[in-house]
């Protein structure tokens, strides 16, 4: 599995671009993963949605997908995918350094 | 050597059926390809219009004759109340995973950015005018326009 280096600190990702230790991430690594995937700056609202994602898997085992998303964080839908235009659950999830999560809605 | 593309691009959904179980899955498909980044298009036709019909969205039923997946007696499914049965038994499980209501999840499918259109042969054979469909309907459109907007999508025909 590929090793990178965000913030100077080295991570392993899955094939698909996932943090396989999530403990590793710290939020230093957050600009340079939100870069990878065209995000070019991280506002407060994306914070909002990094937390909710990250405070989610500790509490469940998984980030939530984009309908919890919304109603969790209170971010809407629309919002969502405006912050996040690649998929708000997928793009949240590796910029939060969390697995991908696994729902169908 | 070539290699495939890592996702597809675009999806273009045809919703042609007006049941619970013929509308959930489409939705569905839509729904989860905006979720990954794919583009995603609905195109709702015949019966499918119901799903966006303002006095039909709410009504959807299960399909209780003629339905074998249902594991029910075409004798019994055809009973008076059987479908409004069932359909409130299927709401309910639905429910409990957290599944969005028809009216709802078409609106959310609409935030993500997916297109919502409407066939015009269909909308003309029912005689019904974008007054008649939600707000979130893009537009109705002929079969030659929805040809256009899947020009390199992947059409899904449900």
């Amino acid at each position: 599995m590929p090793i990178h280096i965000y913030a100077g600190h080295s991570v392993v990702l899955d094939e698909d671009g996932y943090f396989t230790e999530p403990e590793r991430w710290t939020e230093e690594m957050a600009p340079y993963l939100a870069a990878a995937e065209g995000i070019t700056e991280l506002t407060a609202d994306h914070w909002q949605v990094i937390k909710v994602m990250r405070a989610e898997y500790h509490a469940k085992g998984s980030g939530p997908a984009v309908r919890a998303l919304a109603k969790i964080s209170g971010v809407p839908v629309k919002e969502l995918y405006r912050l996040f235009p690649k998929g708000p659950a997928k793009v949240a999830a590796k910029i939060a350094g969390i697995p991908k999560p696994h729902s169908c809605i | 050597m070539s290699t495939a593309p890592a996702t597809l691009e675009k999806v273009s959904v045809i919703v042609s059926k007006g049941s619970l179980d013929g509308i959930y899955p489409p939705l569905i498909l839509a729904n989860g390809a905006r979720a990954e980044g794919i583009e995603a298009d609905l195109f709702f036709t015949f019966f499918g219009l119901d799903a966006i019909t303002r006095r039909r969205q709410e009504q959807i039923r299960l399909a209780t004759v003629g339905n074998p997946g249902l594991h029910l007696p075409t004798a019994l499914g055809g009973l008076p109340g059987m479908s409004a049965a069932m359909t409130r038994y299927m709401e309910w499980k639905m429910e409990q995973f957290d599944f969005p209501s028809i009216p709802e999840f078409v609106e959310m499918i609409a935030d993500t950015g997916a297109g919502i259109y409407a066939c015009k042969a269909s909308t003309d054979l029912f005689g019904l005018g974008k007054d008649d469909l939600i707000d979130c309907v893009a537009d109705i459109i002929t079969v030659g326009e929805f040809y256009a907007r899947a020009v390199g999508s992947q059409i899904i025909y449900t």
